[in-house]
């Protein structure tokens, strides 16, 4: 789960990570009133979207007195924001961050999060701050510290020399940085965070060391025990056919500019079945896996879900029966098709457990339902569906 | 011969009286696996058609003698079983349940290499060695005993090629899912070795998907160390960026771990990839033709 960067830095208010003086604003006038409250000029007006490269896209502005914050607040609430992380449709701006603007001595980067390929808690750090880090690790590799943790010896103190040195960091630097990041560690172990990053930290001209930006995901495997964060999840940035399918708790994500819809049991299997559609001809609407034990009731919400996007001109339906039988599915996809109504052609390709009742239950439905008899004969059917 | 499960691997079931613990141990002794346990805290006492259930992983071992777990317990508890297997001393454990936090899962992973024990999964089918043992939720009957092995992050892909080969009359020496979680107990270097070492395996499939590196890691020990024929699939051309595509190590972080970055690592360790998914199996059947055509190839 990803959230905004005023929750990130309520975080770390919450853990005791510096952060700059401010408050989310919903509206311009809110926007002008925490202005005003801050009493000190310049003043940052930020977009708060799910998506980096804000400042870049002009989602980010300095105010030098109250008439700019009203300009900038009015000009970016409700615009849409592109960058290079929210595609081309870009993203609607409708929650503004307001804070005071620092004077800034150094930009520095700043993360942790957990390393698949080590299973430590790895922390990068890198004097290059401000800018992309990906493009810092793959332009200048040399220019990125790493530092590696076991969790189950946890964050000690020369993990944060390290980090600290490493960084050329100076005098009372160090004390506030090796505190800062031992506050850090704690956030991301306890909240479960599959990232915290921080780009930039800045080191201000009147020597404190704070986190300017933020950025926090959480693991969604873990929110369960985190009701608190659970809170921060904004519909607003999720697409709405994609919320509609997490109430069934299928796993469903749009693909945009798709035309040919699939349902598929097995993450694997599924991305696969899109590869496959893709290979074919056409282009896959949608990613769904309606998992290895789906109910009748997942199946047909499923199939509602796909059904409802106006760019859908096909549906294909592969599924490898192994827990998931496939006599269920099939009554699952023909109750679906009773109740829904289907106007666009349906390929099934169905393998596995009880493969025969199922193309039994299919065949004797009346409904039209192309059957395929393997892979490729599933693609070559939908091939000709989406030239048709 | 085959890899970690055979006709003497004895196993316990953590998690056996629930819903879905109950019908996968069913359907696994019905398979063939020799079942001697379960366990359940509170539960110590009773049996499930048949077998005995006990409160602790320890005293089911001490009693039965067995070697092996599968687990089934819920994902705010796994951890803590899987972690009670190992200190129980068990030389294999396999979790099937998906969902772990992955701070839990890092903890188990560096106890995990303290100890002996192989973990496979979590967030897997399991592990099957045809007509001699199952461990998972594969169905069985897809199976049958051959020369090639399997290893996968992808549970019904996993059944896909499976099935493929079959219609080309191929059948596995052990076929394994690793499972679909970014932080794991046996990779793929792990299986790929010990089918390496594996006289009964002649020749390999590798089935990866997007996120990580681990498939660009095990091209390189493939390239270095593996002297059998291995074809390759990579899941998730479609893929965009930045979304978790049901599995939770299915993501693409920014420009690193792309299907087609995977696809360009295997084929440099001269791997033969399938990139349509429907020809694994005729593919499969022209790469390990010589190594599968000796006398006794099943």
């Amino acid at each position: 789960m990803k959230i905004h960067e005023f929750q990130a830095k309520e975080l770390f208010q919450k853990y005791g990570v510096p952060i700059p003086r401010g408050k989310a604003a919903f509206s311009v006038e809110e926007a002008k009133q925490i202005g005003a409250e801050l009493g000190t000029f310049p003043v940052v007006v930020k977009a708060q979207i799910h998506a980096g490269g804000r400042g870049k896209g002009g989602g980010v502005k300095l105010a030098k007195n109250a008439a700019e914050v009203d300009q900038y607040a009015s000009s970016i609430l409700g615009m849409t924001l592109v960058t290079h992380q929210t595609g081309p449709e870009g993203k609607v701006v409708k929650k503004l961050l307001v804070e005071e603007g620092l004077p800034i001595e150094k930009e520095l980067y700043l993360s942790v999060l957990p390393d698949r390929g080590t299973a430590k808690i790895v922390f990068m750090a890198s004097e290059a701050g401000g800018m992309d880090i990906e493009e810092v690790a793959a332009k200048t590799p040399d220019k990125i510290i790493k530092v590696y943790i076991d969790p189950l010896l946890g964050m000690k103190g020369f993990h944060a020399n390290d980090l600290a040195f490493g960084l050329n960091l100076t005098g009372d630097m160090v004390k506030q940085f090796t505190s800062m990041a031992a506050k850090l560690y704690k956030l991301c172990v306890d909240c479960d965070c599959s990232l915290v990053e921080i780009n930039p930290l800045v080191l201000t001209k009147d020597g404190r060391v704070i986190a300017l930006d933020g950025k926090i995901n959480f693991d969604d495997n873990a929110l369960y025990r985190h009701k608190d964060i659970q809170e921060y999840r904004d519909l607003d940035e999720e697409d709405p056919a994609e919320v509609e399918a997490s109430k069934y708790e299928l796993n469903y994500i749009k693909m945009p500019g798709g035309n040919i819809g699939n349902m598929v049991n097995g993450a694997g299997l599924a991305m696969a079945t899109m590869d496959l559609i893709q290979q074919a001809g056409a282009a896959p609407a949608n990613f769904l896996d309606v998992g290895g034990g789906a109910s009748a009731e997942q199946v047909e919400n499923g199939f509602r879900i796909i059904l409802a996007d106006p760019t859908v001109k096909g549906v294909l339906i592969n599924i490898f029966g192994g827990i998931l039988r496939c006599d269920r599915l099939a009554n699952g996809v023909v109750e679906a098709a009773k109740k829904v109504g289907i106007k666009i052609p349906v390929v099934i390709r169905m393998e596995g457990t009880n493969v025969e009742e199922g193309r039994k239950i299919l065949s004797e439905s009346g409904l039209n339902l192309i059957t395929a008899k393997d892979v490729s004969d599933a693609a070559q059917k939908i091939a000709a569906i989406a030239k048709g | 011969m085959s890899i970690w499960v055979d006709r003497n691997t004895r196993l316990v079931v953590q998690g056996i009286t629930g819903r879905e613990g109950q019908f996968h141990t069913l359907n696994c002794k019905n398979y063939g696996t020799n079942v001697v346990a379960g366990v359940t805290p509170g539960k110590g006492g009773q049996s499930v058609e048949g077998i005995p259930v006990y409160n602790t992983v320890a005293k089911a071992v001490k009693e039965t003698g067995a070697n092996a777990a599968m687990v089934f317990v819920p994902p705010p508890f796994c951890a803590d079983a899987i972690l009670e297997s190992i200190d129980a001393g068990l030389p294999l454990i396999v979790a099937i349940t998906e969902g772990i936090p992955v701070m839990d899962m890092l903890k188990v992973k560096n106890y995990l290499k303290l100890s002996n024990s192989r973990l496979i999964g979590p967030n897997c089918p399991g592990i099957i060695t045809p007509g001699q043992c199952k461990i998972g939720i594969q169905p069985g009957h897809i199976h049958s005993p051959g020369n090639v092995g399997i290893v996968s992050r992808s549970g019904t892909l996993t059944y896909e090629a499976v099935h493929q080969i079959q219609q080309f009359g191929m059948g596995q020496s052990t076929v394994i899912g690793i499972g679909g979680d970014p932080v794991n107990g046996t990779n793929f270097i792990d299986c790929l070795s010990a089918f390496q070492a594996d006289p009964e395996t002649r020749a390999i499939i590798m089935v990866g998907e997007i996120g990580g590196s681990a498939e660009e890691e095990a091209a390189d020990f493939i390239k270095k160390n593996v002297t059998k024929p291995v074809i390759g699939f990579i899941a998730g051309l479609t893929a965009p960026p930045g979304r978790r595509m049901g599995h939770a190590g299915a993501i693409i972080s920014g420009s690193s771990g792309t299907a087609q970055g995977k696809i360009k690592a295997m084929r440099e360790a001269g791997i033969t990839v399938v990139e349509n998914l429907g020809e694994m199996g005729a593919i499969a059947k022209d790469a390990f033709a010589s190594a599968l055509s000796s006398k006794t190839m099943k």
